[in-house]
């Protein structure tokens, strides 16, 4: 393999791996402040179709951008409302968002636009162009979500109240601090986040809407936050590996390797669920959640 | 707010349900409604489908024979408090273990041959289901993580036996050739038809029957068992469990494998009943809808016939509306199952308050 092909692998593997990262930034949000989200796909997927058919129909990336995160932002507060307020089941929750979210986009699609539940391909102002060393400008709001994360959850006060709200709830409400909207806070964030990865993946990396266009990469993404042990720095990490392999098995595809023979594309696909299974099962290090992850909490006890 | 609310018993096993089933095709209707379509027309169009001639009816009852199985799944783990959403997958490697079984064992006769492509189903099944049981029981991994890793194993390593290993050379549909005849479950109009009786022909065999032995075999094992009581006792309080002489992590294995293995039941109504061929995708999502079935059922096999019955009409139904109204897919089952399993699973809490404020006061003091 010569100079030039490395390169494009890792920059195919940077274009790939910046939906997950998104997110996986997402989920690292709302799970450090105690929200389990499994519900990731189906945001992303709600801010793939609306900001495809908002940059079709103003002519502006920028509004399909922001139809995103609103579309991925109401669906957040859908789960906010549902685990937070109500207390309910955190995963039927998200099980329900990803089934809404994929019936949803397919029925209006096709209604609007009657072509299989696709948006009208975009082109030119609305999409986002390679613009800033040959990548878009959503890319760097991306990997600028890594170090902000990092810094706020890290090294603020309001990050460290966060925190302390998926590990101990009862402590932070002692205090004087609202637990609900510390987690109304966390899952909007994760919302704005989610509808980045999805707008990135219909009016940048592609050029409009497919029906289930997100095909699993919230679950990746949720494999990649629990590699990541739910810190922001190895989550960069996870997702580039993450990314870099699905990259690698595009390449690879019908290509014999001396020695081994051809790879099945399926065994590097399926390599992230695998490792992401081995990891929690406490093979090779332990992935330990926040610690109130998932319970809803209940003020009078 | 912050005390439990207490609810007669009827209350709570059939009114809640069946207010928030109600909300649910409400919104959906106004779904229908904003994509400019008739929601009144459309329900018209989806009974008629459904019930309205003997064909439909008989597509019906094969979708609800899908949906009792993987309602049962969900609620026999969800009785020892786990959330098996591993469904699909598990279905999936069911459908491999009848093609690997009726396909290699087709010298059998059909009254041996048929049963063990079932028991290859439920053990295929139960073995997928096993490893995250065990995952959670012994090493404390999430079952919710573990069974979605797994639906997502499955699928890749069925895409890649189907294409590389178990397609037939001469094909090219990634499917594997057809099962033998005698090991085929025969459809229901041709068992009447032995009988002399004619029904319309459609999907619908016999594996209904078996779906309905599993709701009564799932109701004495979870409510007149020793074992029904140990998931039990496990899925309200593992540490009472502890006390009692239970050991939560060898029930939590269990009900494991004996929701893996209901979800197979899926895979043998749908390859040996119908398909008869292991071919991609055929769980359709069905696994996800289980989850929706089980919740509105209240894990309750009863229940869960019900809950079927009706994503029998609405799968049915909504097939014969997409014909009818093009604007309106079968995507829009997806919906109404999201929005059932948003209310009646994650805001059941708003919905039983929501109850008990319309109950009259003597009703609720009596509970």
């Amino acid at each position: 393999m010569d100079v030039t092909s490395f390169i494009t692998i890792l920059d195919s593997a940077l274009r790939l791996s910046i939906p997950l990262l998104a997110a996986c930034l997402a989920g690292l949000w709302s799970e450090r402040a105690g929200v389990v989200d499994i519900g990731l796909e189906g945001k992303m997927l709600v801010a793939a179709f609306a900001a495809a058919a908002a940059a079709h129909a103003f002519d502006s990336a920028w509004i399909g951008l922001f139809a995103g995160l609103g579309a991925s932002v109401a669906f957040a507060l859908v789960h906010g409302f549902a685990s937070i307020s109500q207390r309910g089941n955190q995963i039927v929750s998200g099980v329900a968002i990803n089934m809404l979210a994929a019936g949803l986009t397919a029925i209006v699609g096709n209604a609007w636009y009657g072509q299989g539940g696709r948006t009208p391909p975009l082109e030119g102002e609305q999409r986002f162009g390679d613009a800033i060393l040959g990548h878009s400008a959503l890319v760097f709001f991306a990997l600028l979500a890594v170090p902000l994360t990092a810094f706020v959850l890290g090294r603020t006060r309001s990050g460290l109240r966060l925190r302390a709200v998926g590990e101990n709830p009862a402590a932070v409400d002692t205090a004087g601090i609202s637990v609900t909207g510390l987690r109304y806070a966390a899952v909007i964030i994760g919302g704005v986040l989610c509808g980045l990865a999805g707008t990135y993946l219909s009016v940048a990396q592609s050029a409009g809407f497919l029906p289930n266009m997100t095909a699993g990469k919230g679950f990746i993404a949720l494999a990649a936050l629990i590699f990541a042990k739910w810190r922001a720095w190895p989550a960069l990490g996870a997702c580039f590996l993450f990314g870099l392999l699905d990259a690698i098995s595009i390449r690879l595809q019908g290509i014999v390797l001396p020695g081994i023979g051809e790879v099945p594309v399926q065994a590097i696909q399926a390599l992230p669920y695998l490792m992401t299974v081995i990891l929690l099962a406490g093979v090779i290090g332990r992935a330990t959640p926040p610690r109130a992850s998932g319970i809803p909490y209940v003020k009078e006890r | 707010m912050s005390v439990p609310i207490d609810l007669p018993r009827w209350a709570d096993t059939v009114l809640v349900p069946a207010v928030s089933v109600v909300a649910a095709f409400l919104v959906a209707g106004l779904v229908v409604l904003g994509i400019g379509e008739n929601p009144l027309t459309a329900t018209r169009l989806l009974l008629q489908g459904s019930l309205g001639s003997g064909e439909g009816l008989g597509f019906t009852l094969f979708y609800m024979t899908d949906f009792i199985f993987v309602g049962l799944a969900v609620a026999v783990a969800y009785h020892a408090g786990l959330f098996n959403i591993g469904g699909e997958g598990q279905a999936t490697l069911a459908g491999l273990g009848i093609a690997l079984t009726v396909n290699n064992l087709s010298f059998l006769p059909g009254f041996l041959l048929a049963p063990l492509g079932i028991l290859g189903a439920a053990a295929f099944g139960a073995a997928w289901a096993a490893v995250p049981g065990y995952l959670q029981a012994k090493r404390g991994s999430h079952i919710v993580i573990t069974t979605i890793m797994f639906n997502w194993l499955a699928s890749v390593l069925i895409v890649y036996l189907l294409v590389n290993v178990l397609r037939e050379p001469q094909s090219m549909n990634p499917e594997t050739r057809e099962f033998p005849l005698q090991s085929h479950i025969p459809f229901m109009h041709e068992v009447f038809a032995a009988f002399g009786i004619d029904i319309p022909p459609s999907q619908l065999n016999l594996t209904l029957l078996l779906a309905l032995a599993a709701c009564v075999a799932v109701w004495l094992l979870i409510y007149r068992s020793r074992l029904g009581y140990a998931i039990r006792v496990v899925g309200s309080s593992p540490t009472a469990a502890i006390y009692a002489g239970i050991s939560p992590a060898r029930v939590i294995i269990i009900a494991m494998v004996i929701s893996g293995a209901l979800a197979g039941g899926l895979a043998v109504n749908e390859l040996m009943g119908y398909q008869h061929r292991l071919l991609l995708e055929f769980t359709a999502g069905y696994g996800f809808v289980g989850i929706a079935v089980a919740l509105m059922g209240r894990a309750h096999p009863a229940g869960i016939v019900l809950a079927s019955l009706l994503f029998g009409i609405l799968y049915q139904g909504g097939a014969e509306l997409a014909f009818e109204q093009p604007a309106i897919t079968r995507d829009m089952i997806i919906v109404i199952g999201g929005i059932i399993i948003l209310f009646a699973g994650a805001l059941d809490g708003l919905f039983r308050r929501l109850v008990a404020r319309l109950l009259p006061r003597p009703a609720l003091a009596r509970a």
